[in-house]
């Protein structure tokens, strides 16, 4: 008897895939309906992709042009307003948006917050990762409350499309607040693949040394169609913007080839990178951690293997 | 203008957290325990604040067993004016802790409270967004800057896209992110003079707070392990190995 609501994550008028991520998470809760909720100035762009997603069953929209920008202070009265009509759960992803955001839903409502789920047991029980995933905790959660929950989107496999859900256009009469404004968002410019839903990445470690040294990462991620990240090192060092930090408090993400290069393999960075499906590391230390979970490991020194790495992929 | 700092005690960063065998939790007896280091950003933060100015007063709180004391002695000894000390034997949750740091925030009135975005023993990230909620009051979650100028601060946020900024009216709450600063080393006369500042101590029952602690842990489990792949001895075997998996 559950009915879950997904609040669906979107920026410059797409959604985000982490909404067809916890539209898996959602049917794993083997739910009766799974409804995305759309919250933006103009929503029928991003509702006409979330309806798409295969397992949805509604698509519902806010339209306001308060909603132009993803404040939690703004979109959490609207959320609990629509949670508050018969919904059971309500889901959101773990990146910076449902983090925000999805604690600002649940106290407002007076319940616990279920972050970073990585598999369901049941619709109230559930595992997450504590300890920058250390170690594994099985969670239940209270029957008799919604639940609001964050969805670990490394965990999930994003939902196929081929849904055609119907989508409707809601009218919300909640006091929204005016005491949060948002200003600006300074995005890198990059022609890059996104680095939280590439199937490659390419990251750089202290090993690489120094920003200008990281152009030979950059040039190799061209080469594969990757997208760039970095450990917490290389960031703390000033080579590339926070961005592209991967790991524990950084980004927690599944591409199918993961290369680590120069990357020592601190336990903060392997808990971001686990659920890769390929995990290639290259390092001039045979020693260094990261051999110990990679699925390929060379070592040598990146500034002579990389160049011929490049010359062998032609 | 005074700033609250959440101060929580956690397993130091540099403890290899262990599953116990039998699976009823972790390794914890005789492991270093130290403040989160958000908090320590935080609490860095807010006396930079008071440096430049802007705020008058720091207090730093903590929610803990009795002997976390000399915890916020070094919260003290880092800086802060005063400390308040709310005592409870229970590992609390975060809708708990933020409606008990909503009992402070009554009981102190400050511009800001600064926490950090994430404990890094239960990795949450809940209590500031659940406070700025219960206090109805802004958030500006993953700051890596701020700046006070009147009565709003301009906050700058890492967000996955990139940089955020937002503004917020003040009374707010800030959490913050590895960047916004690096926290200053505690020195010896500190530690002296900290030993005579006031330190507060509440009892977390006396602080008139319903519980929200509703989640049960049923079970630890070690991550499931990757298993150790193959060495390859240069990048022509790489590549090799990369197509065989279909992976090029």
């Amino acid at each position: 008897m559950s009915k879950i609501l997904i609040i669906a994550e979107h920026l410059n008028g797409k959604l985000n895939p982490s909404t067809a991520r916890c539209v898996s998470c959602a049917q794993a809760i083997k739910a009766d309906a799974i409804d995305v909720l759309v919250l933006a100035a103009a929503p029928d762009a991003i509702a006409a992709d979330a309806a798409k997603i295969a397992g949805v069953s509604k698509v519902l929209t806010i339209a306001n042009p308060a909603n132009a920008h993803a404040l939690a202070a703004v979109y959490a009265p609207q959320i609990v307003e629509v949670a508050s009509s018969g919904y059971t759960h309500v889901l959101a992803p773990s990146t910076t948006f449902g983090k925000d955001v999805a604690p600002r839903v649940a106290a407002l409502l007076g319940v616990a917050q279920v972050s970073d789920i990585m598999s369901v047991a049941d619709a109230h029980t559930f595992t997450r990762p504590i300890y920058a995933g250390n170690a594994i905790i099985t969670v239940q959660a209270p029957a008799d409350q919604t639940l609001v929950a964050t969805v670990r989107t490394a965990s999930w496999a994003a939902a196929a499309n081929g849904g055609n859900a119907p989508v409707e256009a809601l009218n919300v009469n909640v006091e929204l607040p005016t005491h949060t404004r948002f200003v600006e968002l300074a995005q890198g410019a990059s022609e890059r693949p996104d680095l939280q839903s590439a199937a490659k990445v390419v990251s750089g470690g202290r090993g690489v040394g120094s920003a200008e040294n990281f152009a030979i990462i950059f040039k190799l991620a061209d080469k594969l169609g990757a997208a760039v990240g970095a450990s917490r090192a290389a960031v703390d060092a000033g080579y590339v913007p926070s961005d592209l930090q991967v790991g524990q408090t950084g980004k927690i993400i599944a591409p199918e080839l993961y290369m680590a290069i120069g990357i020592s393999g601190a336990i903060q960075h392997l808990t971001g990178i686990k659920d890769a499906g390929t995990i290639v590391a290259i390092n001039k230390d045979a020693e260094a951690p990261i051999f110990e979970i990679a699925d390929i490991g060379l070592v040598g020194d990146l500034f002579k293997l990389i160049p011929e790495l490049e010359a062998a992929l032609g | 203008m005074k700033i609250l700092v959440g101060y929580k005690r956690v397993v130091d960063y540099n403890v290899r957290i262990q599953v116990k065998p039998d699976g009823s939790g972790v390794v914890s007896e005789g492991v270093k325990l130290s403040a989160n280091p958000f908090d320590d950003i935080a609490l860095e933060e807010a006396l930079r604040l008071r440096e430049k100015g802007i705020a008058s007063e720091v207090v730093v709180a903590t929610i803990a067993p009795a002997d976390a004391q000399a915890h916020l002695r070094n919260g003290l000894a880092m800086g802060a004016n005063r400390a308040i000390h709310v005592v409870t034997n229970e590992a609390i949750q975060p809708l708990t802790a933020a409606r008990a740091l909503l009992k402070l925030i009554e009981k102190e009135s400050p511009q800001i409270v600064i926490l950090g975005k994430q404990a890094i023993d239960d990795d949450c990230n809940q209590t500031g967004q659940m406070l700025a909620a219960l206090w109805n009051r802004p958030q500006a979650t993953f700051a890596s800057k701020v700046e006070v100028a009147g009565n709003a601060a301009k906050v700058t946020r890492e967000v996955d896209a990139g940089l955020e900024t937002i503004e917020v009216d003040l009374p707010a709450v800030i959490t913050t992110d590895l960047r916004l600063n690096e926290p200053r080393f505690i020195k010896l006369p500190d530690i002296m003079k900290a030993k005579s500042k006031p330190l507060e101590t509440l009892q977390l029952a006396d602080l008139g707070v319903a519980s929200g602690d509703t989640l049960k842990t049923t079970g630890y489990a070690p991550p499931a392990r990757r298993s150790k792949g193959v060495m390859v001895k240069d990048a022509a075997e790489l590549v090799a190995a990369l197509k065989t998996k279909g992976l090029l």
